[in-house]
């Protein structure tokens, strides 16, 4: 077992050698996430984890990608992708030019997503989405833009149930258990480190979507990071959360009006 | 079941449980008194984001609040907090709860162990854990957690148990402290303090 004193000990190790900051990170789940690994590697104690994690820059990808969270799903809560075409897309489709910023895009199933939202709405020819995360590794998956074939039943199913008309498999290829998605929707995606907890405001972005990695924050981190995003959203631009994160309590809340059952917020100041 | 070592001071009580478990919850529920001293965290394995009106349906069932919860909710006695479906439901130091995306446990998310072990590390012997009907084996490791920093262990009796197999497998492989249908559960609740 791993004392939450050596957590934070190794949180220190990793800000101060490497310039990671997981210290604003939820306890709970990120100490269940080193256990976890401390277990998958079979290191015989903390000490011996702590010095591989300080000392070996290939075990440091290592940890980052497995103690960042990395489980995601095309089209995932059909009715939000619902939304997103019946409600947000009509009104970005006036705009001479749509910027989307996937904040903390994993390995990308989403940025595919929504890109499929924009061929079909006709708008991806004058789309750029923005697909970032702080993982190196998880970012070199998005830009191949090749996923597992099993998950296509799952996802193809997603599809239909929010609103997609098509027979799903037009966008993709399929090739020993592999599904490679067309590259005409990897084409307009822009692909880039950006840590949320550290970096910047790049761009002004009409939508913006962070799905499931604020709940790996604690509350000021949250705040930290919505500011972000309210910086780096014009007039009339969208945020949409994870189905269980919430404006509510956020000291951004009072520019935001929520659109509908999902969690789309759309900036009125 | 005995009285004597049920008097302990209890800030949550934990209630894990899969197929079969609905059921025992409709009846358990309004046998509850209408204040606890304490909250019930309640992890049920349901299908994939079907049945969101769940915490609705349960809140008919008792006059306490019941709530499906969101991310960063404050822990509060007296209320029911149910764990949404396809997250994990997490406990922090503060007493609020986190929610983790991350991989499937016994094929579940949420899932049982998850809640109740990280439970165990906030709440120590502050805490009581039932665990109910079920065709799998979530649950077990984390009343092993439950009784290891000193709480108290229940699993609903198999014999009652629409699916014996998660009681079952617990009894096996932990040690439970009481083994109860559904009146003696209540009677367990409602005398917890």
């Amino acid at each position: 077992m791993i004392e939450d004193e050596e957590v934070e000990i190794l949180l220190t190790d990793l800000l101060d050698i490497y310039g990671y900051d997981f210290t604003s990170y939820s306890r709970a789940s990120l100490k269940r996430r080193i256990v976890r690994l401390v277990s998958i590697d079979k290191f015989p104690s903390f000490a011996e984890f702590r010095y591989k994690v300080r000392t070996d820059e290939n075990y440091l990808k290592r940890f980052v990608e497995e103690i960042t969270v990395n489980v995601t799903e095309m089209f995932r809560d059909p009715t939000f992708y619902k939304s997103l075409r019946e409600d947000i897309l009509p009104v970005l489709g006036t705009k001479p030019f749509i910027r989307v910023w996937h904040a903390g895009c994993s390995t990308g199933e989403e940025v595919f997503s929504m890109a499929i939202l924009l061929k079909e709405a006709g708008l991806l020819r004058k789309s750029l989405l923005y697909a970032t995360d702080l993982n190196p590794s998880v970012l070199e998956k998005v830009r191949k833009g090749i996923f597992p074939m099993h998950q296509m039943k799952q996802y193809s199913e997603s599809y239909i149930e929010s609103g997609g008309l098509k027979d799903f498999s037009e966008y993709y290829t399929a090739n020993y258990g592999q599904a490679k998605f067309d590259k005409e929707l990897s084409e307009k995606i822009i692909i880039s480190t950006h840590n949320l907890v550290s970096d910047s405001s790049f761009n002004e972005f009409d939508l913006i979507l962070c799905r499931n990695v604020l709940i790996y924050f604690d509350k000021d981190l949250q705040d930290r990071v919505l500011k972000l995003f309210d910086a780096s959203l014009g007039t009339l631009g969208y945020l949409a959360l994870g189905t269980k994160e919430t404006l509510k309590f956020s000291v951004i809340q009072n520019k935001y009006k929520q659109l509908n059952r999902e969690k789309i917020w759309k900036k009125v100041m | 079941m005995e009285e004597s070592d049920v008097k302990k001071p209890v800030k949550a009580l934990l209630i894990g449980g899969s197929a079969g478990s609905l059921q025992v919850l409709f009846h358990l529920l309004p046998l509850l008194n209408k204040t606890l001293p304490f909250a019930i965290i309640v992890v049920l394995h349901r299908r994939h984001s079907a049945d969101s009106s769940l915490s609705e349906l349960l809140s008919t069932k008792t006059a306490l609040r019941t709530h499906e919860v969101d991310d960063k909710d404050v822990i509060l006695p007296g209320h029911i907090y149910l764990a949404p479906a396809d997250y994990h439901l997490l406990i922090e130091k503060g007493e609020t709860f986190s929610l983790d995306y991350s991989e499937k446990v016994n094929f579940s998310r949420p899932s049982i162990d998850v809640t109740f072990e990280s439970a165990a590390e906030v709440y120590g012997s502050s805490l009581a854990a039932l665990l109910l009907s079920g065709a799998n084996e979530d649950g077990t490791k984390g009343l092993l957690a439950v009784k290891k920093t000193g709480g108290i262990t229940l699993v609903q009796n198999p014999e009652t148990a629409q699916m014996p197999y998660m009681p079952n497998y617990a009894l096996a492989h932990a040690v439970i402290d009481h083994v109860c249908d559904i009146a003696q559960m209540a009677h367990f609740i409602n005398t917890l303090h």
